[in-house]
């Protein structure tokens, strides 16, 4: 496969300025994106996923501080841009579905409207044409047509989350990044937006960066992942690759911590502790703490990264055979 | 650990912990409110004005002699003409009848402090057991208090001032109980109510009823404490509305009271020196300025603690 | 465990015992309208709960689970049905609608675990006013009898040592923390029965078995029976001898977990099943067959509750009444004229 990343991202590190000091949320993270590809971010909650999220977009509050590290779009560094800069690539190159995206919408407008808005802002599309394409989307993410002239009130979860993801979709996006878009659903609702989620990206050759805790709804969607851990991607690779055979004790930790409805019940490892206050991360590997097989080394030095082809993880003793570099 | 040991422990630590949240949670607060401007302003005119109204039996009890500078009786033998203007002796001049009108400043701020922390107190020990009881009862009994408020609302509070103070004699108490009643029984009723209401619906309320605790016990040790920073919010506003309806009713000549900033407008006006404010300024800007100022700086200070409790309306 | 029948546990066993247990909310309460129109929330329930069992309740929100846990701690009051409680004197007593002393009495055996940790207790009160308040409106021990109880809890629950933990406030404490001081609460007055509603959907994973595995702990030790209200099959497996599956406020499946996550028997039990993502990136699961969402049960006509969402459903399942929860072999009950 000829490799044509649609977003490559190096060395990013953004903190969040507190009263207390510096929040460590992203933390040198690399990585990138290829066109058609779909890239799932997993970790417990506070490891700085929404942040990346957050970074990636640009729409930062007010005290977080990009620090270094830069976000190419398409070729494009987007890291230098001014907000109004910025305003042109959001929808049309990279858009979001937020993690509390059911109740981003306004409740006073249309939900057809507040797509035609959204379009119109983007392109110079004549009225009759949005019209025609709010139509197409709701056709695309299974919405009734008669839902386009109705207000969010009187859509459930799952159609809202739906609207949301037809909003995203409107400019054509070149990558579209979901926080959790399914957490707050039930799982047979959960079930058919991960499947026409699945579906559209193919069909579009969309690019697509999924956010979530869970590790079954990452290998169901997506191709390549990433663990983040404390701010930084402590373990990379095909998903496929890195279910089967985990590098990094975290992922691992996280793959057993799961109860499974199918198959044996085996008992449930528990990960003791919880992640980190980024605020004051632990010295040396993040994960140390909690991890059963640290040293002395993971302490106090940085893990150095361990490879298996196209897999990695930054860690000191790997639980699974690595290539030596 | 032995039992001698936690009798102790438990109050003591008990306490501390509560101590250790307020005085936390009073420090936040502070940072929030100092934050905004307004409400530093607010702050220092209030002090200002405690400050004369402290003053004032100290200063009647060393320099000024009472037969002189009394607020109500004094008469200032030293002016051959009454009203006189500004002098050394009397910084605002006399009035009409001759008394000095920094003295009745003075006295009147006291009991202007008074006045309002009175009505403020009343408003909301009523607003907050009205908002606490109609919320969590609801039915019935929320129709009945929420139908009270409306008839509390609707009445203007001013010409139901004026009929009581022409039925009965009004002064000052009578005056905050009055004012207290139909601000708690109403609108801030209605506000506390609507708090009270997102109180009902937490989930420790129903842990509290599922250990058996009574109505009672769920209002008083779940549902007022958290409407308490409210209540405190609006009793700022029940000053401002009793210092100026207590000013316009003494204008009116409808208090019995002794001396007020409304009744010193009013002795000018009886007079006949109200429409000569540029030649006896004296006489009228020193009252209604501290009507206004004094009114503005717990509005002031209001819309500040406003922003401290409602963190929606927190600018960052 | 006594999975064998869903509704006849032999009485001695039985702590607790739904029969068709209804809960009717109105939809609009206006002054002037005659007809009104009910949220039929929880419709004809009935099961059994053994002591020391942990029965399920599993299904999509909106299908009357919250209703149905509150009504057997009597948060709420049923409007129609019957609550038998197997007292301390091997009595059943209807407790659906106590009042007064005997109900302030009941809570003492009766208690619930909150889904959300967060808003389960009163910020202003410190962990220990929060798990003494059952004591204390029970006006159970005096001041230092109470200290010792709520401490003992607190390491029960793993919150040691308990007097870094009894002085703290709520938001000093982490999620799973706040969770293990919910739950020493619900057990500081040694109840035989806990209602846990949800009880670590909103905790992280690593939380979450924590929690699970000390819940299952304690009903072991302490003889505890739970309904363990979850909408994730997967921790009822962990969780439950058995399971009951509901939609619209019936219960649509009862019998064995594990029994029932082989070998589903109703649709929707099928559909809930199949719908749970596999953390195996070469798995290819079988599509869910079922469409849409829960709708609001407000006057449902009288046909299969799960008419309009079930794949199998036909003219019969229209034209004919709910089906009843019965014996589908093997101990099984489902309700579906299909099955
Ligand atoms: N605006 C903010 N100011 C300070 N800290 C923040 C802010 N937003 C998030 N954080 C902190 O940054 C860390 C990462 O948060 P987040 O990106 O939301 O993690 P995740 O999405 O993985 O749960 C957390 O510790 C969180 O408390
Ligand atoms: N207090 C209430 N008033 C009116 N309707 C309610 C009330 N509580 C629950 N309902 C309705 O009853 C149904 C069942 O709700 P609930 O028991 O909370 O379901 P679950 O816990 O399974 O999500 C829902 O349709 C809900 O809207
Ligand atoms: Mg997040
Ligand atoms: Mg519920």
């Amino acid at each position: 496969m000829t490799s044509d990343p649609v977003l490559v991202v190096e060395d990013l590190t953004m903190h969040y300025a507190t009263r207390a000091g510096p929040v460590r949320a992203v933390d040198g993270v690399s990585f990138s994106v290829e066109r058609g590809q779909s890239l799932g971010l997993v970790g417990e909650s506070g490891c700085g996923k929404s942040s990346i999220a957050m970074t990636l977009l640009k729409l930062l509050p007010d005290n977080a501080r990009l620090v270094s590290g830069s976000i190419t779009l398409n070729g494009v560094d987007v890291v230098p841009l001014s907000e109004n800069q910025m305003r042109e690539h959001r929808w049309d190159r990279i858009s979001m579905v937020f993690q509390a995206a059911m109740n981003s919408l306004d409740p006073v407008y249309r939900v057809g409207d507040q797509i035609i808005e959204a379009l119109e802002a983007h392109s110079a599309s004549a009225p009759r044409d949005a019209m025609e394409r709010v139509r197409e989307l709701f056709d695309l993410v299974s919405l009734d047509p008669s839902y386009i002239r109705r207000y969010p009130h009187e859509y459930s979860g799952g159609m809202r989350q739906r609207a949301i993801i037809a909003m995203a979709l409107a400019c054509e996006p070149d990558i579209i990044v979901a926080d959790e878009p399914t957490t707050a659903l039930d799982v047979i609702v959960q079930d058919h937006i991960l499947r026409e989620m699945q579906a559209i990206q193919r069909a579009l050759n969309m690019s697509m960066i999924y956010i979530s805790h869970d590790m079954a709804v990452i290998a169901e969607v997506c191709d390549v992942v990433g663990v983040m851990y404390a701010g930084k991607l402590v373990e990379f690779g095909p998903t496929a690759e890195v279910y089967a055979r985990p590098i990094h004790p975290y992922t691992k930790a996280l793959m057993s911590a799961f109860p499974s409805v199918r198959g044996e019940k085996h008992d449930l490892a528990t990960l003791p502790g919880e992640p980190p206050d980024l605020l004051d991360p632990p010295s040396g590997c993040a994960f140390h703490p909690r991890c059963a097989y640290a040293t002395d080394e993971c302490r106090t030095s940085i893990p150095p990264t361990a490879k298996h082809g196209d897999q990695w993880a930054t860690c000191w003793n790997p639980v699974a055979d690595v290539d030596s570099e | 650990m032995s039992t001698v040991n936690t009798q102790h422990a438990a109050p003591t630590g008990l306490w501390r912990a509560r101590l250790r949240l307020a005085s936390q949670s009073l420090r936040e607060s502070w940072q929030l409110f100092a934050r905004t401007r307004i409400g530093i302003i607010g702050l220092t005119i209030i002090g200002l004005y405690a400050l004369l109204a402290l003053a004032h039996p100290i200063l009647m009890n060393t320099v000024w002699e009472p037969r002189t500078y009394d607020p109500v009786v004094g008469y200032a033998f030293d002016e051959t003409q009454q009203p006189a203007p500004p002098s050394l002796k009397h910084l605002l001049g006399t009035d009409p009848l001759g008394r000095d009108i920094l003295s009745q400043l003075m006295f009147s701020a006291r009991s202007e402090f008074l006045l309002g922390l009175l009505a403020a107190t009343v408003t909301v020990v009523i607003g907050t057991a009205v908002g606490a009881i109609a919320a969590y009862f609801g039915g019935w009994v929320d129709t009945l208090l929420m139908r009270l408020a409306d008839i509390m609302i609707m009445m203007p509070a001013i010409s139901v001032l004026i009929v009581l103070s022409a039925l009965i004699g009004v002064e000052h108490f009578e005056l905050a109980l009055i004012i207290g009643i139909l601000s708690g029984f109403g609108a801030t009723g209605v506000v506390l109510k609507s708090q009270a209401l997102s109180v009902v619906v937490k989930p420790y309320i129903d842990a509290a009823r599922a250990a058996g605790g009574g109505h009672f016990h769920i209002i008083l040790i779940h549902i007022v404490p958290n409407l308490l920073p409210l209540s405190f919010l609006y009793m700022m506003f029940t000053v401002t509305s009793a210092i100026f309806s207590e000013a316009v009713l003494s204008f009116l000549g409808l208090l019995d009271v002794r001396m007020s900033w409304g009744l010193m407008i009013h002795t000018t006006e009886s007079a006949g020196y109200l429409l000569q404010v540029t030649d006896f300024w004296w006489l009228i800007f020193p009252a209604s300025l501290s009507i206004t100022l004094l009114c503005s700086a717990f509005y002031l200070v209001g819309r500040s603690l406003d922003e401290v409790v409602n963190p929606r309306l927190r600018s960052r | 465990m006594n999975g064998s029948s869903g509704i006849s546990n032999p009485p001695s066993r039985t702590l607790i015992s739904a029969v068709n247990l209804s809960k009717l909310y109105p939809v609009s309460e206006g002054w002037f309208r005659r007809d009104r129109s009910f949220i039929h929330a929880v419709d004809g329930v009935s099961f059994d709960l053994a002591r020391g069992e942990t029965l399920g309740l599993v299904g999509e929100s909106g299908c009357g689970k919250t209703t149905t846990g509150r009504m057997l701690v009597r948060l709420t009051e049923p409007t129609d049905g019957q609550v038998l409680f197997n007292n301390e004197s091997g009595d059943l007593e209807d407790i659906a609608h106590l009042k007064g002393a005997p109900l302030k009495n009941f809570r003492r055996r009766a208690q619930m675990v909150f889904q959300d940790p967060y808003e389960s207790m009163n910020p202003r009160r410190t962990i220990f006013d929060t798990v003494a308040e059952p004591l204390h409106v029970q006006k159970i021990g005096d001041h230092s009898e109470r200290f010792e109880r709520v401490s003992e809890t607190l390491s029960m629950v793993g919150l040691t040592p308990p007097s870094s933990f009894l002085f703290r406030f709520p938001h000093e404490l982490s999620g799973g923390q706040r969770q293990r001081a919910a739950i020493a609460r619900a057990l500081v007055m040694n109840p035989s029965f806990v209602v846990a509603d949800e009880p670590t959907s909103m905790l992280d994973i690593s939380i979450r078995t924590g929690i699970m595995q000390l819940m299952g702990e304690l009903a072991d030790q302490l003889g505890i029976s739970y309904l363990y209200i979850t909408h994730d099959l997967a921790v009822a497996r962990y969780m439950c001898s058995r399971i009951a599956v509901m939609y619209l406020g019936k219960i649509v499946e009862m019998g064995e977990t594990e029994e029932v996550l082989r070998n589903p028997v109703h649709p929707y039990t099928k559909a809930l099943l199949s719908a749970v993502p596999v953390p195996d990136p070469g798995a290819d699961r079988e599509p869910v067959t079922i469409k849409g969402s829960v709708s609001v049960p407000v006057d449902p006509l009288p046909r299969c509750r799960f008419y309009d969402r079930c794949p199998i459903a036909d003219d019969f399942c229209r034209d004919n009444d709910h089906p009843p929860l019965e014996d589908k072999g093997a101990g099984r009950l489902a309700a579906c004229h299909k099955a």
